[in-house]
């Protein structure tokens, strides 16, 4: 199966097509978008099956040869960003079958789901610098209608200063990606990695690189391009914020992640301390963001720019370790963000608002909530044995053997504020004394609930399973620690 | 002539960054406008602008203009299209919803303490 890169992209393409042609028709629109999300599950798990075995799967479309024509790359770590995308579309989209209201699901918002994923896996599988900025474009295009739709004052103020955002960072992508090509005069990212080797002119690609951080730190929130990002998410509705959350800033980590393992690593004495230093300041920043708060929303979203300086810290140490690390904590983070935002949009259902203060006592009506939001919070602080735990351990390692001290403190000290501020939801919304809740969705709780309880069923698998799953992990860092793997696997001489 | 050009690409850069830094929706929208056309001329120009024959292969012709510039500065300018397309229609319709295209009254989102 030599197209098997392909079909994660081609299938969420073809069923949002389909779906274009029929909006109004919400059965129709809910039934294809899971049978198109199931589909792209299985074809990512066979493509892993695939890696697994042959290694890195490369596809030249049109069948132009490598260094010419877009290749698609797959390697593990974008199989496995890919499989994790399929599951938290599949959990958002059976979520907002009973969350949305019909009007909101008539007006493509399926369509525009499916397209995220579209832009999603082709971002992580393209093994083209150019063709990422497309995708990017792809999934970017798609998240301007789904923040916007429902048309509220507060979205419609948000979204005017996401897109702007966005707009300005596709910008400089394609400044970035301009003064690349002028550099090495070519696009296929396995090329450019040979000919930055060959060049050996680590003052401008030193620039570049920069360039490269401030457009992809843009989209993964970091220090100090973080501050659009609270206000943009607060907005759109709770599945619509799931996707973003779990999965916009990730693929900005992603790309970080690529460019600074096989484009930037020969002069990381510069860099990558950059990165370093950036990647702590986020942590601090949204440790300060999650305390401050009592709104369960923002809670949250703050918690996004802290698991973003986390991973990318493991990217920064540049470790194996470390970089184990970063790819165990990205695929945890993705899957536990969106339960967790799953969770609190159950909250916010039952109470009707998204604030403490009219919260409390859930857990005598809805025990089993409560406790899974436990689960969730203790996993995303990283205790033992669950999820968050391993990858946390091995950044700090990584840490810790680059001879750091104090980024690795931090990021244990963050923990503590991550699992405080998560608690801090837990015991003012579902201890206490139980109030009149008026939500008007409260009655679809138990429905909301099982596919987040799904999502923390997989996290938990994953966490206490992580003997089965480290052999990916560790194929999947394979070419971020040594470039020549990936080279070859496209160039192949 | 990339000499022209640098200069230029530097001329709509400064003026996108002063538009978008204005309080005007509209203002801000024709800044990104110009950032992105600052943008594409500088893909075109870092390639070199014309070194040889049009990229047509054909016999006695050795230099060719490199073809791949102008391949992606086309993408990128459909794409730019389309966002900017969309960003006024968005523009618009903030302006009914909320009666200002001033971003100064856009700030903050309301009631978290």
């Amino acid at each position: 199966m030599i197209n098997l890169p392909l079909l994660p992209i081609l299938i969420p393409l073809l069923a949002g097509v389909i779906l274009m042609f029929f909006p109004k028709r919400i059965k129709a629109q809910r039934t294809i978008s899971i049978i198109s999300t199931v589909a792209t599950i299985a074809a990512s798990a066979v493509l892993i099956a695939e890696i697994r075995q042959n290694g890195i799967q490369t596809l030249n479309l049109g069948s132009w040869p490598a260094p010419f024509g877009i290749p698609l790359v797959s390697d593990m770590l974008s199989a496995l960003l890919v499989l994790t995308t399929g599951i938290v579309t599949l959990a958002v989209i059976w979520y907002s079958i009973y969350y949305l209201e019909d009007e909101y699901e008539r007006y493509f918002y399926y369509i525009a789901v499916q397209f995220l994923m579209v832009g999603l896996n082709g971002a992580f599988t393209t093994g083209d610098i150019f063709n990422m900025f497309v995708f990017f474009e792809v999934f970017l295009i798609s998240s301007y209608l789904l923040i916007v739709l429902g048309g509220k004052k507060a979205q419609l103020r948000e979204s005017v200063k996401y897109v702007l955002i966005n707009v300005i960072s596709s910008a400089l992508f394609v400044a970035a990606v301009a003064f690349l090509y002028g550099v090495v005069g070519t696009l296929n990212m396995a090329d450019v990695s040979v000919k930055i080797a060959e060049l050996n002119d680590p003052g401008i690609i030193t620039v570049i690189a920069i360039f490269f951080l401030l457009v992809f730190g843009l989209k993964g929130a970091i220090f100090p391009l973080y501050f659009w990002l609270p206000g943009s998410y607060h907005a759109p509705p709770i599945p619509v914020l799931a996707l973003f959350g779990a999965l916009l800033t990730k693929v900005g980590v992603y790309a970080i992640m690529r460019t600074y393992t096989l484009f930037f690593y020969h002069d990381t004495g510069y860099t990558h301390m950059i990165l370093g230093v950036l990647a702590l300041l986020t942590i601090v920043i949204g440790s300060i963001g999650a305390l401050a708060y009592k709104d369960v929303k923002m809670i949250i979203i703050y918690n996004i720019i802290i698991a973003v300086g986390v991973i990318l810290y493991g990217v920064a140490v540049m470790t194996p370790d470390g970089l184990e690390g970063a790819v165990f904590y990205l695929l945890h983070d993705m899957i536990i963000k969106t339960a967790l935002f799953l969770l609190i949009g159950i909250m916010m259902a039952i109470a009707g608002s998204s604030h403490l203060k009219s919260m409390g006592g859930m857990i005598k009506e809805y025990p089993w909530i409560g406790w899974t939001y436990f689960v969730a919070a203790l996993s995303l602080a990283g205790i033992p044995p669950l999820s968050g735990f391993i990858g946390k351990l091995l950044i700090v390692r990584g840490g810790f053997d680059a001879g750091e001290m104090i980024g690795p403190l931090i990021i244990l000290g963050s923990s503590l504020i991550v699992l405080y501020s998560a608690m801090k939801i837990f015991t003012n919304g579902f201890w206490g004394t139980p109030k009149e809740y008026t939500g008007a969705k409260a009655h679809l709780a138990s429905r909301l609930w099982i596919p987040a309880a799904v999502l923390m069923v997989i996290a938990i698998a994953y966490g206490v399973g992580a003997e089965a799953v480290r052999p990916f992990i560790t194929q999947a860092v394979e070419p971020l620690i040594n470039p020549a793997i990936y080279i070859e696997a496209v160039l192949k001489e | 002539m990339e000499f022209l050009m640098c200069i230029i690409v530097g001329i709509l850069f400064a003026s996108a960054v002063y538009l978008i830094l204005s309080k005007s929706l509209l203002r801000i929208i024709i800044g990104t406008g110009l950032l992105s056309h600052g943008a594409h001329l500088l893909l075109l120009t870092m390639s070199g602008l014309k070194t040889g024959a049009a990229p047509v292969l054909s016999d006695n012709v050795t230099s060719y203009t490199d073809p791949l510039p102008q391949a992606l500065v086309l993408t990128a300018i459909v794409i730019s299209f389309g966002v900017t397309a969309f960003f006024l229609v968005l523009a618009y319709r903030t302006y009914q919803e909320l009666g200002t295209d001033n971003m100064e009254e856009m700030r903050g989102t309301e009631s978290h303490d």
